[in-house]
C-alpha cells in the first residue's frame, strides 16, 4: 500500500476492484465507514459477484472475471477523452509529456507492441524493449512536450492506444451494464479534482492473472492521472492477505530478489561484484544508494568474513541461472525429480498452489519433507491425499510443531508498511517452539556438521555470521532485530537509520528499508504505542513504517508546485518558506538537503526520472501500457485484438494444460473464480481448526446463479461436481464436490451478445483438519504472469454437474 | 507488553438509570448468576492480529500463564477494539470450549515432532534433537550431492555456489526477523528455489 | 426502555460476524456442529450455545439484488414475552433494563422459549436451562460495552445512552430514505414497548426476517394475569410434570441404548 489503513478516512471515493474488503480486510470498512459517514464519501465496487463489499457499496458493476485492463483501460479513456484528469499533476508529477521513441507502436490487427519476438524457449513471445524508450538529448536527457500536443508524446500515445475502450466496447467485452459502467468512472474520476482524494483497493483478483502485473499498472496509471498518488485518502492500495506477507516481502523470500527488493545476482551479468553494482545501480534516483544497502547485507550475511579483498563474500552468495525458481517453476523441477528435499515454514502449498492435485504427486519425488506448522498440514500429509497410495511413497517427512502468534514475539509489516511489534503472551502448547527458535537451532546443527566433517564449499555454510542465541540458551530476538536494523562494524552500534549505511564495509545492514525500526533497545521504534492526537491520521508515533517511518510516499504529490497542499483540509506535507524545508504531519518523502525546485523535478524520487510513470519503458516484461488480453482460459476471443487471445508473453509451463479448443470449451464451458470468505484464512490450516469459525462456514460451496442452477437441475445445499482439465488430465480423481450455494448474487453475464455463466468457488478447504472438504486448487492452472509468474486462478474453466 | 493504560467506556449515570428504573419484574439476581468479570486479575498483552494484512491490535488475557479471553486492542489505532470473526476467535487456536463450557487444549495443534518414515502410513513422535540432527544431515546429503560450484558463461568460469535440489517455501505467518533468518539460512545452503505465499 | 442500549444500524452491517464470534468468545460458548445448507447463515437457529448469530437475506426487486446482514438475538423488550411466562422469576429485569436468565430459579420449563416473539432463547439439554443473551451484563457491570459492540468493526453494532441513539437513529433512517431506501426504518422503538436492541433497517422488517408486529400472545397474557399469582403451585405442578417427563425419556433412553 502507497498509504496506509487509518488515511483512508480521508478518501472522496473508493473504487474496491479485484478485492473484496469486506470480508478479507474487515477493519477497512471501519475507515471507509468513517469517511462515508463524515464526508459524504462513495464506495463503487467491480466485482463478478454481490459479495459482502457489494452489499454495501454505492455504486456496484459486474465485470466478467479477467477484464478488469477493460475496465480500467475504459476508466483510462473516459478520463482522458474527458478531460478529467489532475492537469498540474499530471503536467508536472508524471511522464505524460515525455516523448517516445518514433519506433513504438502497437499493431491492433496481432495485438503485440513493437519489438516482439519468438521466444522458443518458452514457446511464447518476448519482447526487446529499444523501441520503447523515451527520446533523448546528446546528454541522455529526456525529451518532452510540456504541451502534450506531440504524437510521440506519452499523453497521446495512450490516448491512441485507448481509443478503443469506449463505454459500449468495455461492456461487450466486460458484460457490464453501460449505464452502471459510466456511472461508475464518472464518479471515479471526480477525483481528478485537484483537492479530492481517490482510494483505489484492490487484492488477488487484479494480481492473480496472466496479466497481472499489467492490472496493477492499470490502476497505477488511473491513479497517476487523477492526480491521487501521494496525497491523504489516495493511494494504490494492495490490500495484503496475510499478517506479514508484507514482511516476508520485504525480507525477499523470494528467489529472485534479496532482503530490501535488490536483485539475486545472476550468473551471466553479475558473476562479480563489481559487474553487480555496476548494473543494478541506476544513474539517477534513490536507487543511486544501492552500493551502500548491499555491501551492508553482505557484512550483515558474512560479518568479518566479508572483507574488502574477498569482495564483501560476494562469491557464496548464490547466482541465478537465468531460469525461474518461483513456485510454479520449482514444483514443475520436483515433478521432474531435481529437487530432493522442501522446508516449508507455515506454508501449505499443496493447498494454496495452482494445480495442487499434480503438485502433491511431484512431491512423491521428494526424499525429505520438513513442514513447520501450528497444525498438520496438506502438504506435510500430501501422502494421505486422495488416491495417494502411501505404501508407495518413500518421502521422509518431518513436522515440527510451531509457536502460534500470541506465542512468540516480534515485529510484523501490516499492509501500510507499519512494523508493529507483537508481544508473546503464553508458552506453545507441549514441545511446540517458534520458527525462530527452530530456525536458529537448524542452523546451527548445520553449521556444526559442516565444521566437523566438512562438505562441499563447507565455507557457504561456516562463515556465514550466526551469533544468536541468548544468555539462558534461547534464542535471542534482540540480536537478530540489531542485524536487521544495521549496526556499525567497528563497535556494534546501532545505525539510525539507513542514511548511516556505508558501500566500504563499515556498516552492517540486513534490510536497509527496516533501518531504523530498532535504532535503539530502550524504546526501539518498532515498539512504539503512541497515538496520534490530531493530525491527519498518520500516527507517527505508533510503531513505524518503512522506509523512515513514511506513511504515505511519494508525499511530494500532495502539494502543488509552490509546495501548499492541494488539499488544505488534510494537508500531508508543505514547504515551508521561513524554514526553507519541508514539513508537515508525514516524513517528506524528499531528501531533507532539497530545495523546492528539485524535490518539483523529481516528486517521484525511487525512479531515475523522478516522475511518476504513465508509460512504463521497461519495468514490465509484456508492454509499456496495459492492453486487454483474455484470461488464458476464455470462452470468448479478445474483442478488441482477435489474434492475440491470451497475454503472449505470459508464462505457459505445461503442453496441453490449458482449454484451447472449441471442443475444450464446450466440455469447460462455465468460466470460474476462487474467492474467499471472511471466515477462514488463506490455506485454512489454521482456521479449519477453530471451531467458531467452522461453525460458521462448515463446508465448501460453490456459488451458483439461480439461473444456471436451474439449467443444470441443482438446488440449494445439492452436492455438485466441478471438473476442470487440470482433473481430467492429471489428477487422481475426475472432478471435485461442493455444496451448491444456489444464489441471486450472480448473474450470468451477456458478453458480447451472448450469454455466458460463471461460478464462483472458496479455496479454504484440504483434506485436514477439523472441517475437510475438497482443494479447490486442484482445479486451476499452472499458468503465470509475464513477470511475476502469479498463477492465473482468478478466471478459468470448469464444468460443473448434480453429483450422484 | 502489560498495558498501564486501558480505555473503558464511562457508563456515567448506569447506577443512576438502574435506581430510576421502574420496569415490570425488576428483581435481584440470585447471587450465582452475577460472577465477577471473568478478566478481573489477569494479565494484559498486545499482540497483532495473525490473519489479514491490516495489523490489528489484539488484548490477550492471561491467568497463571494461560490464555482466557483475547478481544480487540482499544488503544490500537487501526482497529480501536473492534475486530472480525478471524480476529475474535485467537481464543480457539489455543483452547476451545467443551459443551460444558469448560476449556481444554484444541485437540488438533501439534505438541510434538512427528516423523513419517517411508513407505509409512502413520507418524510417530520423535524429539528435537533427534529431528535436527537428522533433518541437518539430510540437507547436508542433498546440497552435497546437488552441488554447482561453477559454470561456464561464455567461455568465462563463473562461480555460482548453488543447489537446485532444495526448495525453501518462506512464510507471510511469521515475523520479520523469523522471515529474515529463514532468507540468511537458505542462501547461505546455496539454496535458490525460494518462495512463499506472497506470489499465491 | 432501558437506559443504555444497542443500536444495531443494518444498512451498515457487513456480516463479518465478528459479533457472533466475540459473543461465543466472551461467554465462553462452545461452536455447534453445523453443515452448508445454501445460506451464509449459521447456526441455523438460536440455541443454548447461541444467543445472536448473523442474519443473511437475499431479495430481488425490478432487477436490482439486494443482499441484506444484520445482527439478531435477544431483543431485551420492555414487554417482555419471557418474563411474562416465565412462571418461577427466572427471567428477570436487571438493573440496567435488559432482560436476564437467573439460571438457579430456571426449572427449565421452556415456556419462555415458546412464549418469545423473535425465537431467540435457547435451551440448554444438558443443564435443563433457558439460555439466552445477557447483554454481556457481567461486562456492563464493570463498564464495559457488550462484546458484540465492542467487536464490531463498521459501527453496525453500537452501545450507548437511549436518547442519543434513538436520535442517531432517527437522522440515519432520514438519511438512508434520502438516499432512495424509502422503506427504511427504525425497528425496536415501539415494538414489544421499546426494545434495548434498537434497529435501523434499509427496508421492510420482513426482508430481514424479523417479525412485522411482534406482540407478546394473548395466551401468555392470559396466563401472566390470571395464573401467575399461584407461582406455587404452578411451579410444584409443572416441577413434577418434568420430574415425570424426564424419567420418562430416561427409560425410553435406557430402552433405546438396550436395544443397541
Amino acid at each position: 500500500m502507497t498509504n496506509h489503513w487509518i488515511d483512508y478516512q480521508n478518501s472522496d471515493v473508493f473504487i474496491n476492484i479485484g478485492g473484496n474488503t469486506a470480508e478479507n480486510h474487515p477493519i477497512s470498512m471501519k475507515w471507509i465507514e468513517k469517511a462515508r459517514e463524515t464526508k459524504g464519501s462513495k464506495l463503487i465496487v467491480i466485482d463478478p459477484r454481490i459479495s459482502r463489499t457489494a452489499a454495501v457499496a454505492d455504486l456496484y458493476v459486474s465485470i466478467r472475471p479477467g477484464t478488469n485492463i477493460a475496465y480500467l483501460g475504459g476508466m483510462i479513456n473516459y478520463i482522458l477523452s474527458n478531460e478529467r484528469y489532475h492537469k498540474e499533476y499530471v503536467e508536472n508529477y508524471t511522464n505524460a509529456s515525455y516523448l517516445v521513441n518514433e519506433d513504438f507502436s502497437f499493431d491492433e490487427a496481432t495485438g503485440l507492441f513493437s519489438g516482439a519476438e519468438d521466444d522458443p524457449a518458452r514457446n511464447a513471445t518476448k519482447y526487446k524493449t529499444e523501441t520503447w524508450q523515451y527520446q533523448r538529448d546528446e546528454e541522455g536527457n529526456p525529451l518532452k512536450d510540456p504541451t502534450l500536443q506531440d504524437p510521440n508524446c506519452v499523453l497521446q500515445l495512450m490516448k491512441k492506444h485507448y481509443a478503443k475502450y469506449t463505454i459500449d466496447n468495455v461492456s461487450k467485452i466486460t458484460g457490464a451494464d453501460p449505464e452502471a459502467l459510466e456511472a461508475s468512472y464518472e464518479l471515479y474520476s471526480s477525483s481528478g479534482e485537484p483537492g479530492k482524494a481517490g482510494n483505489l483497493l484492490y487484492a488477488m483478483g487484479i494480481t492473480q492473472f496472466t496479466h497481472g502485473s499489467q492490472n496493477v499498472r492499470a490502476c497505477a496509471v488511473v491513479q497517476l492521472l487523477l492526480g491521487n498518488i501521494g496525497i491523504a485518502g489516495g493511494g494504490v492500495n494492495a490490500q495484503r492477505g496475510q499478517s506479514n506477507v508484507q514482511g516476508s516481502t520485504d525480507m525477499c523470500i523470494l528467489y529472485h530478489i534479496v532482503p530490501g527488493y535488490m536483485a539475486t545476482p545472476q550468473q551471466a551479468t553479475h558473476p562479480t561484484l563489481a559487474d553487480y553494482l555496476e548494473k543494478e545501480t541506476p544513474a539517477s534516483g534513490w536507487w543511486t544508494n544501492k552500493p551502500k544497502y548491499f555491501v551492508s547485507l553482505l557484512k550483515a550475511f558474512y560479518g568479518d568474513n566479508a572483507t574488502r579483498a574477498n569482495d564483501f563474500a560476494y562469491q557464496w552468495m548464490p547466482k541465478l541461472d537465468g531460469r525461474d525458481h518461483s513456485h510454479i517453476a520449482l514444483y514443475k523441477d520436483m515433478g521432474e525429480g531435481k529437487v530432493e528435499g522442501m522446508i516449508c515454514w507455515a506454508d501449505n502449498p499443496a493447498v494454496s498452489g495452482p494445480s495442487a492435485a499434480n503438485k502433491r504427486n511431484y512431491q512423491k519425488n521428494l526424499k525429505w519433507l520438513v513442514s513447520v506448522d501450528l497444525f498438520e498440514n496438506e502438504t506435510a500429509s500430501f501422502w494421505q491425499g486422495p488416491g495417494m497410495d502411501p505404501a508407495e511413497i518413500d518421502t521422509e517427512v518431518f513436522i515440527l510443531p510451531a509457536a502460534a502468534g500470541y506465542e512468540r514475539e516480534g515485529s510484523k509489516a501490516n499492509s501500510g508498511r507499519w512494523i508493529q511489534w507483537t508481544w508473546k503472551c503464553q508458552d506453545p502448547p507441549g514441545e511446540a517452539k517458534s520458527d525462530l527458535w527452530i530456525a536458529n537451532e537448524m542452523f546451527k546443527r548445520l553449521q556444526a556438521l559442516y565444521e566437523n566433517e566438512g562438505g562441499v564449499v563447507p565455507e557457504q555454510i561456516t562463515k556465514m555470521f550466526w551469533d544468536y542465541d541468548g544468555l539462558d540458551g534461547e534464542v535471542d530476538i534482540v540480536k537478530v532485530c540489531k542485524d536487521i536494523n544495521g549496526y556499525r562494524v567497528a563497535d556494534g552500534s546501532l545505525v539510525t537509520n539507513f542514511v548511516g549505511l556505508a558501500d566500504d564495509g563499515s556498516t552492517a545492514c540486513g534490510n536497509w528499508l527496516y533501518s531504523g525500526y530498532y535504532n535503539n533497545y530502550d524504546q526501539p521504534a518498532t515498539k512504539n504505542r503512541n497515538r496520534e492526537k490530531e493530525g491527519i491520521g498518520t500516527n507517527l508515533g505508533w510503531s513505524f513504517a518503512w522506509p523512515l517511518n513514511r506513511r504515505i510516499v511519494y508525499n511530494r504529490g500532495s502539494a502543488d508546485l509552490e509546495g501548499k497542499p492541494w488539499n488544505p483540509d488534510a494537508p500531508v506535507i508543505w514547504w515551508d518558506e521561513t524554514q526553507q524545508k519541508w514539513v508537515g504531519n508525514d516524513i517528506p518523502d524528499i531528501p531533507g538537503s532539497w530545495t523546492l525546485e528539485q524535490s518539483t523535478e523529481s516528486p517521484f524520487i525511487m525512479l531515475p526520472e523522478g516522475v511518476g510513470r504513465l508509460y512504463s519503458h521497461s519495468a514490465l516484461k509484456d508492454g509499456p501500457m496495459p492492453t486487454h488480453y483474455e484470461p488464458a482460459e476464455s470462452l470468448v476471443p479478445n474483442l478488441f485484438y482477435p489474434n492475440a487471445t491470451y497475454n503472449p508473453v505470459s508464462q505457459r509451463f505445461y503442453e496441453d494444460h490449458t482449454v484451447e479448443t472449441d471442443e475444450e470449451r464446450e466440455r469447460y464451458p462455465y468460466i470460474i473464480t476462487t474467492c474467499r470468505v471472511v471466515e477462514h484464512y488463506q490455506s485454512g490450516i489454521v482456521t479449519r481448526n477453530i471451531p467458531w469459525l467452522n461453525e460458521l462456514m462448515p463446508e465448501l460451496f460453490i456459488e451458483i446463479s439461480e439461473e444456471l442452477a436451474s439449467e443444470l437441475g441443482i438446488s440449494n445445499g445439492d452436492v455438485v461436481a466441478i471438473e476442470s482439465k487440470r482433473l481430467f488430465k492429471d489428477g487422481n480423481q475426475s472432478s471435485i464436490e461442493a455444496k451448491a450455494c444456489v444464489t441471486k448474487r450472480l448473474k450470468p453475464l451477456m458478453i458480447n451478445g451472448e450469454k455466458k455463466h460463471y461460478v464462483a468457488l472458496p479455496w479454504h478447504w484440504g483434506f485436514k483438519g477439523m472441517s475437510t472438504g475438497a482443494v479447490a486448487n486442484d482445479l486451476t492452472a499452472s499458468v503465470g504472469d509475464a513477470n511475476t509468474a502469479i498463477p492465473e486462478s482468478k478466471a478459468f474453466l470448469c464444468n460443473i454437474r448434480r453429483a450422484g | 507488553m502489560q498495558l498501564t493504560r486501558r480505555s473503558f467506556l464511562k457508563l456515567t449515570g448506569a447506577t443512576a438509570a438502574a435506581a430510576t428504573l421502574a420496569s415490570v419484574g425488576l428483581n435481584k439476581a440470585s447471587a450465582s448468576t452475577i460472577d465477577p468479570l471473568r478478566i478481573k486479575y489477569t494479565k494484559e498483552y498486545t499482540t497483532i492480529c495473525t490473519f489479514c494484512g491490516v495489523g490489528c491490535g489484539v488484548v490477550c488475557h492471561v491467568r497463571d500463564g494461560v490464555i482466557v479471553n483475547a478481544e480487540g486492542d482499544p488503544d490500537h489505532p487501526i482497529n480501536e477494539g473492534t475486530l472480525c470473526s478471524k480476529g475474535s476467535s485467537h481464543y480457539n487456536i489455543s483452547y476451545i470450549y467443551d459443551e460444558k463450557g469448560k476449556p481444554k487444549p484444541n485437540p488438533n495443534r501439534l505438541t510434538h515432532v512427528l516423523y513419517r518414515a517411508p513407505g509409512s502410513s502413520s507418524y510417530e513422535e520423535k524429539d528435537w534433537d533427534w529431528a535436527l540432527d537428522t533433518i541437518a544431515r539430510r540437507i547436508k546429503d542433498t546440497r552435497d550431492q546437488n552441488y554447482v560450484e561453477s559454470v561456464n558463461v561464455d567461455g568465462r568460469q563463473v562461480t555460482v555456489n548453488r543447489t537446485e535440489a532444495i526448495s525453501w517455501l518462506g512464510s507471510a505467518f511469521c515475523t520479520d526477523e523469523e522471515n529474515y533468518l529463514f532468507h540468511k539460512m537458505a542462501r547461505a545452503m546455496g539454496v535458490i528455489n525460494i518462495d512463499h505465499c506472497a506470489r499465491l | 426502555m432501558a437506559q443504555l442500549i444497542c443500536l444495531i444500524d443494518a444498512s451498515k452491517c457487513i456480516g463479518c460476524r465478528a459479533c457472533q464470534v466475540a459473543c461465543k468468545q466472551w461467554n465462553q460458548l462452545p461452536a455447534e456442529a453445523t453443515t452448508f445448507e445454501g445460506s451464509y447463515e449459521n447456526p441455523p437457529r438460536f440455541s443454548a450455545q447461541t444467543w445472536m448469530k448473523v442474519v443473511y437475506r437475499e431479495h430481488e426487486e425490478d432487477g436490482n439484488v439486494v443482499f441484506l446482514m444484520s445482527k439478531q438475538g435477544c431483543m431485551h423488550c420492555t414487554d417482555a414475552a419471557c418474563m411474562q411466562a416465565c412462571p418461577t422469576g427466572a427471567l428477570y429485569r436487571t438493573e440496567f433494563g435488559t432482560v436476564n436468565v437467573d439460571t438457579v430459579k430456571c426449572i427449565g420449563c421452556n415456556y419462555c422459549v415458546a412464549a418469545c416473539p423473535f425465537n431467540v432463547i435457547g435451551f440448554d439439554r444438558l443443564t435443563n436451562k433457558a439460555q439466552k443473551c445477557t447483554f454481556c451484563y457481567d461486562r456492563l457491570n464493570a463498564g464495559l460495552q457488550p462484546a458484540c459492540a465492542n467487536a464490531c468493526p463498521t459501527g453496525s453494532i453500537q452501545f450507548g445512552d437511549y436518547r442519543e441513539l434513538i436520535d442517531q437513529a432517527q437522522d440515519r433512517v432520514d438519511e438512508l430514505k434520502a438516499a432512495g431506501k424509502t422503506n427504511a426504518t427504525m425497528y425496536g422503538l415501539d415494538e414489544m414497548d421499546g426494545t434495548a436492541m434498537l434497529y435501523v433497517l434499509a427496508d421492510k422488517p420482513e426482508k430481514y426476517g424479523l417479525p412485522v408486529d411482534p406482540q407478546v400472545s394473548l395466551q401468555t397474557r392470559i396466563w401472566s394475569a390470571l395464573f401467575k399469582p399461584f407461582r406455587v403451585l404452578v411451579i410444584v405442578a409443572v416441577a413434577f410434570g418434568l420430574w415425570v417427563n424426564r424419567s420418562h425419556s430416561k427409560k425410553i433412553e435406557q430402552a433405546k441404548s438396550e436395544a443397541k
